[in-house]
Formats: structure tokens, C-alpha cells, sequence
């Protein structure tokens, strides 16, 4: 992910920029000259000073996957300016929830099968929605975070 | 949802400057919500929001900032994923339920077309038990410890490779983001599930197309609580 070794390539970043990439660019490993497309993206949504901020704000080894999740939202955002990648998140959120449903009534069938032959007690059953992980937990996290009821 | 005529928006009030009557943010950061603006702003800038606010109908801007406040605020809240995490947690517990649905269907499935017998209802009982707690505790920690504390590699990429560990990952996932393609259907979540192993080359989830308010397509509202 090093930018190009030869010493007077800028990264993307620097070139887009008009400007000389200095030893220590916070881009260039990031942001190699072979991939503009990656920072034009991410410099039209996010802006070129908030990325350098945050990337500034964190460790060096979790830059690399801050630039790619902020790459792929900034795809996401050009593609769908509406939604962006929210719109995949509540997409998934409804499956999910979708899925935890038919599990749930699956369950519910066998255990009604099993009950119907009345030959065993029926199981202590910790499928419910309450316990099972699988439904999104209600931390903060999530529950007040909705993208459609956005408060804070 | 617009300011009084003497109460500044969030983003005037943020930004210092007198609130115009046409001011784009107006509508939708109202002063009594500064916090939003103020994520949205360390985030995306403001002359960013406008620029996206100003490329888009006024019927969709009110969805567009929702969403922007929502990632803006999962970034803020996990630096180096954002709403990236998010999307890989639900994948991952998309293809652990989907797992859990067919094990489960598999012994239903099992028990209806076999006359019942004492042996096979005992099994039927271990069926019900194993589909609801195979992986269940596990998987329950790890969420509730991802979304307690911020959504950590190990925690989500335990039994599978990092989502960002290549560029190919990257690839693929950005290949897959088809916004021509509704992936909300069943077909979809198979499709996802089969794939592969790594989480980031499960990544084929689409994005509906945004259309009209009403429709199917747009996001629906959300209360996991």
C-alpha cells in the first residue's frame, strides 16, 4: 500500500492536491498514485483536512483500514447520495430481523412437534427474541442510532 | 422543522453566521439538535453537506442529512470502521442465522417426514435446543461486547479474515455495491451466504435504488428496541 519508491512520485493525494508530497505525508501510504479515483472519492465527500485529521487521531496500524472503510463510503455516498451505505445497513437490519423471525417460528415448530407426541417434557427454550444475540442488541449503540430516527 | 424567524439553525449557530431564510441546512438541523450538526460537520465539513444537499431534490434532503448524521455519528464512535462495521457485524450475523435457519429447517424436516418414535423425539428436543444455542453464547458476547465497547477485529473476525486484510477484499466489496439491484429478497441473503468465507467477499449485499417516498425501496424505519 507504500506509495511508489521513487522519490519524486507524489501520492494521489499530493497530486490532486497540487501540492509537493512531503517525507511523512500522512496519504501517500494510503493513497498510492496508481489509484487516484480512491481520493478524489473520498476527498469529495469527506474533504482532504477531515481525513488528515482523523487519520492524525489514529494508531498507524488501523490507518490502512480507516482509508478503506472511508474510501468505500465515499463510493457508497457517490453512488447513492441519499443513503449512501446507510441504506445497505437498513437493508441488512430487515433481513436480519426477517431471519430471526423464522428461526424463531421454526423453533417454535419443533418444539410443537415434540410437544404434540407428548412423550418428554417440553425444553426450557432460550430462543426468545429477548435472549437470543441474534436480534440487533438495544444498547445505545444501535437503539437510539437508527438512521431514520436519528436524535441525539 | 424550520428555525423560528429568530432562532438560528444548528448550523448558523455552529458556524456563527446569520441564519437566512433560504439557509440549506435550516430544515434539518434545528437548533434544538446541535449535536447533529456538529457530527456532520467534524465529518463531512459543511461546504461538503451543502454541495450534496444542493445536488439533490429538497424531497430527498431530509433522508440524505438522517443518513449523513447517522454515519457521521458511527464514525465519530468508531474512527478507523464507521458505518463499515456496522455493515460487517450484520453480515456476520445475517450468515450465523442463516446457518442456525437451515440446521434447523434440515431437522424439521427430518421429524415430519419420519413417523415419531421415542428415540427420534428425544432428538427432536436436542434439535430445538441446538438450533436456538449452537454458537448463540458466543455469538451473544461477542455482540454485546462489540456494541458496548466498539466493534473490534477480533471480535468480529474471530473464524474469518480481516474485512480490510487485501485489496482484493476491498475489491469485491466495491465491485458488489450494485446500486441497480434490490438485494432485498431471499435469493439475496443466499447469494450473500454462499459466496465465501471471508466477511469482506461476502460483502455482495446491493443497495436498493432510492425512489418516491412510499415505496418499498426506501429504507424502512428502524427500532431494534
Amino acid at each position: 500500500m507504500a506509495s511508489s519508491s521513487h522519490p519524486s512520485a507524489p501520492c494521489a493525494a499530493c497530486k490532486f492536491l497540487r501540492r509537493k508530497c512531503i517525507q511523512g505525508c500522512v496519504f501517500s501510504p494510503y493513497f498510492p498514485p496508481e489509484d487516484p479515483t480512491k481520493f478524489t472519492n473520498v476527498h469529495k465527500i469527506f474533504g482532504a483536512s477531515n481525513v488528515s485529521k482523523l487519520l492524525n487521531e489514529i494508531a498507524p496500524h488501523q490507518r490502512e483500514d480507516a482509508v478503506n472503510s472511508l474510501a468505500y463510503e465515499a463510493e457508497a455516498r457517490l453512488k447513492d447520495p441519499v443513503y449512501g451505505c446507510v441504506g445497505a445497513i437498513s437493508v441488512l437490519q430487515r433481513q436480519v430481523l426477517r431471519l430471526q423471525k423464522e428461526l424463531d417460528a421454526t423453533n417454535a415448530d419443533l418444539i410443537r412437534f415434540s410437544s404434540n407426541q407428548n412423550i418428554l417434557r417440553p425444553p426450557q427454550v432460550s430462543g426468545s427474541s429477548i435472549q437470543n444475540p441474534h436480534v440487533l442488541p438495544t444498547s445505545d449503540y444501535y437503539g437510539i442510532y437508527s438512521p431514520w430516527n436519528y436524535n441525539p | 422543522m424550520a428555525s423560528s424567524s429568530n432562532s438560528p439553525c444548528a448550523g448558523c449557530k455552529f458556524l456563527r453566521r446569520k441564519c437566512q431564510p433560504e439557509c440549506v441546512f435550516a430544515p434539518y438541523f434545528p437548533p434544538d439538535q446541535p449535536q447533529k450538526f456538529a457530527n456532520v460537520h467534524k465529518v463531512f465539513g459543511a461546504s461538503n453537506v451543502t454541495k450534496l444537499l444542493n445536488e439533490l431534490h429538497p424531497g430527498q434532503r431530509e433522508d440524505a442529512v438522517n443518513s449523513l448524521a447517522y454515519e457521521a455519528d458511527m464514525r465519530l464512535r468508531d474512527p478507523v470502521y464507521g458505518c463499515v462495521g456496522v455493515i460487517s457485524l450484520l453480515q456476520h450475523q445475517l450468515r450465523q442465522l442463516q446457518m442456525d435457519l437451515t440446521y434447523a429447517k434440515t431437522e424439521l424436516s427430518k421429524y415430519q417426514n419420519h413417523n415419531l418414535s421415542g428415540t427420534t423425539a428425544q432428538g427432536l428436543m436436542a434439535a430445538a435446543a441446538a438450533a436456538t444455542a449452537t454458537h448463540h453464547q458466543t455469538l451473544g458476547n461477542n455482540l454485546i461486547s462489540c456494541c458496548g465497547g466498539g466493534v473490534t477485529r477480533d471480535h468480529l473476525y474471530h473464524h474469518n479474515p480481516p474485512f480490510f486484510s487485501a485489496r482484493d477484499q476491498q475489491t469485491s466489496v466495491l465491485r458488489a455495491f450494485d446500486v441497480s439491484n434490490n438485494y432485498d429478497t431471499a435469493a439475496g441473503v443466499l447469494a450473500m451466504n454462499i459466496s465465501s468465507s471471508g466477511i469482506g467477499q461476502h460483502s455482495q449485499f446491493q443497495q436498493p435504488r432510492a425512489t418516491a417516498a412510499g415505496t418499498d425501496d426506501r429504507p424502512a424505519t428502524i427500532n431494534p428496541s
